[in-house]
């Protein structure tokens, strides 16, 4: 393409903008703009690089060496960072333990490695368990605040203000809250230690970040909802959808490409979920997440840490691809249906 | 669009490794420059927990006074114990010279020495140890070499309702005999006070509670050399049982699983409380102002199963930092700490148990603060925690497998034996 041709076809292309444009830009590249392209974003993959990919790879690497040792003799740590093969791995996935006298054992109660498959569970029951709460108050509160009525504006800001707390400050309300003493058992009329047995503590924690994050999603399916042409629903009555069918056939497919974003946003949050248990109930009574295990782990000995760390990203790594895959299909499924 | 998100996912996820690649360090080495800058002289600064009880400018300036070419500068850290110990622990493995003289825990000296992170004071950095107390001089000492400098002291202590009860029990028995008729069971909400709680969340007051436990009836966690571990053992379960029977015939009450020093003191300071194991330092705030109690609760040492019981120690010791530049001024401000006039006025200004045994029986101290003889018993009698490198993972199996117990979810001989495995496995450094 000529010079000239490149300025007309920028001056032709300009005023419509958007989506249209962005579509005729990706066909029309020649070398001299992909070269162009690719020195415009090298710096920025160099930089990603360095912060994400160094500590990525480094951590990998780490996780195959030993942790420090101890010196019997003169009580003094030895140097670790010696090659220790796939045992990091071993002593989390099989729960092995080192003896004193160089052997394995299961690791016994009490110890870190004990409670690696624990805080597996923990981590993906409270993402099933708070994202679908979640989910499913996120539609109703957005399908509230989609309607016109008067206040609207006020029960809008109010559904947002608790996504707006910082999760620390969220997390030490509602310690003050599930308080044995606190308005929660008051207003229920009940005495449990909340925070100082099982099931309550986790039932807590559930509580908590479905109050937290549900704006959330409430505001990202509120988005889809705006995005709905009204005459889809004045078509659907017409044709003698009632409400229910209404909301099936079109609002869910329609709405669905704002909702699997909103899913996988949360999902993955949860699965990282570090500083409302952290801060709620300490990590005890079976609210350990992985991402607190590790943390724990990195005081005793960075190696190993790093193999759980690296455990704990493949583990995310792979739900969340399988959850794109499985919602890019729907996604697609979803709105060809409803184009049709 | 599925290989994008797929990046910005990757992206996304990483952070959980980088906290993990971040956290590295040179834990391992046990670098010595010790010797070389033992004789220099210089200014230093001092790291210590936030100052609650006051007694840090009395320290500066006694100490700028009579050194105004070596002056101490203060950096106070957060007050909580898990933020000083990752403060530490960042400074240490940056090897920054900055931080002079630390303060330590006494369950961290081991793990600090250890890791070659503070001097030993031995040779020429030798400190004279013979007026303190030798319980605390113990707890400052690590693999048969003095690491750090007792600076205070701790025991716990028995509070109770001077109007519920006119003598304070000196036995298990007594102690539950004396809540017939006078509290309720189980519950603290009641308008009756409730029985006894001392601290049994799951975190390390439980360690420090459930080892006293563990202790008064002769058991014990680890053995004489204080790492293997010994507490699989009949006299520990009789000890562990007398809190595990508290929770279960309602003489604890079940909230006191979520309690924490703060929390037990809160309940007894409201009057919900007949007996709380506590540390010294509560006897001030419960004669504060807004206390319910004020002038109706005294203390004595902690109840046994026949006669006293024994307490875990607390308390901090001072260390040099191996990256030090001025040793010979850290030192110097090591025995400064020990010398009577500044131990008196953490005793005077910020009620902290002193380290100089003559103190526990000055007439003009006593006099003032009663409590001194039962404080000191306490401190005598009392038994160290585990003295290892290892301590996190060792208190980690203590205080995991208590609490299970505590809960009713494992019986007390399974606690006591998973605890015995989790100890051998964390000082095998599994």
């Amino acid at each position: 393409m000529t010079p000239a041709g490149q300025v007309e076809h920028r001056v032709v292309k300009k005023p419509n903008g958007g989506r249209r444009r962005s579509k005729a830009r990706r066909g029309a590249t020649n070398p001299g703009e992909a070269r162009l392209a690719y020195a415009l974003i090298t710096p920025t993959l160099l930089m990603l690089a360095l912060i994400v990919g160094y500590p990525i790879i480094k951590a990998v690497y780490q996780s195959f060496l030993t942790d420090p040792g101890l010196d019997q003799a003169s009580g003094l740590f030895t140097a670790g960072d010696a090659w220790f093969g796939l045992h990091n791995y071993t002593h989390w996935l099989l729960q092995q333990c080192a003896t004193s006298n160089g052997g394995y054992t299961a690791c016994p109660s009490g110890t870190p490695g004990s409670q690696f498959w624990e805080s597996v569970g923990v981590t993906v029951g409270f993402t099933v368990v708070a994202c679908t709460l979640e989910t499913v108050i996120g539609m109703v509160f957005a399908l509230m605040m989609h309607r016109a009525f008067r206040g609207r504006a006020m029960v809008r800001v109010s559904i947002l203000i608790p996504w707006a707390i910082p999760t620390a400050v969220t997390s030490k309300l509602w310690q003050v809250m599930f308080d044995p003493q606190g308005c929660i058992n008051k207003i229920l009329g009940t005495h449990y230690a909340w925070t100082s047995s099982l099931w309550p503590a986790r039932c807590a924690i559930v509580i908590a970040d479905t109050w937290k994050t549900t704006p959330f999603i409430a505001l990202l399916i509120l988005a889809g909802l705006q995005n709905i042409p009204e005459e889809t629903y004045e078509a659907a009555k017409i044709d003698g959808a009632n409400a229910w069918r209404r909301f099936t056939s079109v609002t869910l497919p329609l709405v669905k490409p704002a909702l699997a974003v909103a899913v996988i946003f949360r999902a993955l949050d949860t699965l990282r979920m570090y500083d409302l248990p952290k801060i709620l109930t300490g990590g005890a009574n079976g609210t350990t997440t992985s991402s607190i295990l590790v943390v724990d782990q990195l005081t005793r000995g960075v190696n190993s840490a790093s193999a759980l760390s690296t455990i704990t990203f493949v583990f995310i790594f792979v739900i969340a691809f399988g959850l794109v895959r499985l919602f890019n299909t729907n996604i697609l499924g979803a709105q060809t249906k409803a184009v049709r | 669009m599925g290989a994008r998100r797929a990046t910005a996912a990757v992206g996304l996820l990483s952070a959980t490794l980088v906290i993990a690649a971040c956290g590295d360090g040179g834990s391992g080495g046990s670098g010595n420059s010790a010797t070389q800058d033992a004789n220099a002289r210089g200014p230093i600064t001092f790291v210590t927990g936030k100052d609650n009880s006051g007694v840090l400018p009395f320290i500066a300036d006694e100490w700028n006074r009579t050194h105004p070419d070596e002056k101490v500068t203060i950096k106070q850290q957060s007050d909580q114990a898990d933020q000083q110990l990752s403060d530490l622990e960042q400074h240490f493995q940056a090897k920054d010279p900055g931080y002079d003289v630390v303060t330590v825990d006494v369950v961290w000296t081991a793990e600090f020495a250890a890791k070659g992170w503070i001097t030993p004071l031995t040779g020429q950095n030798a400190l004279d140890t013979t007026k303190l107390l030798p319980a605390t001089v113990k707890s400052a000492t690590y693999n048969g070499k003095l690491y750090a400098a007792p600076y205070g002291s701790d025991g716990g202590l028995l509070y109770y309702r001077t109007d519920l009860t006119k003598t304070a029990p000196t036995t298990w028995d007594q102690l539950i005999a004396d809540c017939k008729d006078k509290t309720t069971k189980g519950t603290i909400t009641g308008t009756k006070p409730a029985c006894y709680a001392g601290q049994f969340a799951k975190y390390e007051g439980l360690t420090v509670n459930a080892a006293e436990a563990i202790n008064a009836t002769g058991g014990s966690v680890v053995g004489p050399d204080g790492r293997s571990a010994t507490v699989d053992s009949a006299q520990s379960a009789t000890g562990l049982d007398f809190l595990v029977n508290g929770f279960k015939d309602g003489y604890i009450p079940k909230e006191a699983l979520g309690f924490q020093e703060t929390q037990s003191l809160n309940a007894f300071e409201a009057g919900q409380l007949m007996f709380m194991r506590n540390w010294p330092y509560a006897v001030a705030i419960l004669n504060g102002k807004g206390s319910k109690v004020a002038g109706k609760f005294a203390v004595a040492p902690l109840p046994g199963p026949s006669g006293h019981g024994a307490s875990t120690l607390g308390g901090h010791n001072l260390g040099i930092s191996t990256y030090s530049k001025h040793k010979a001024s850290a030192l110097d401000f090591l025995k400064f700490i020990e010398s009577d006039a500044v131990q008196r006025n953490n005793l005077t200004v910020g009620t902290l148990a002193p380290v100089l045994t003559a103190m526990y029986s000055d007439p003009a101290l006593i006099a003032k603060f009663t409590y001194l003889p039962d404080l000191l018993k306490s401190i005598q009698t009392g038994v160290p925690r585990p003295i290892t490198p290892y301590y996190p993972g060792v208190t980690e199996a203590i205080e995991t497998n208590a609490y299970a117990a505590l809960q009713g979810r494992m019986t007390t001989h399974q606690a006591l034996t998973n605890m015995q495995a989790a100890i051998k496995s964390a000082t095998a450094g599994g």
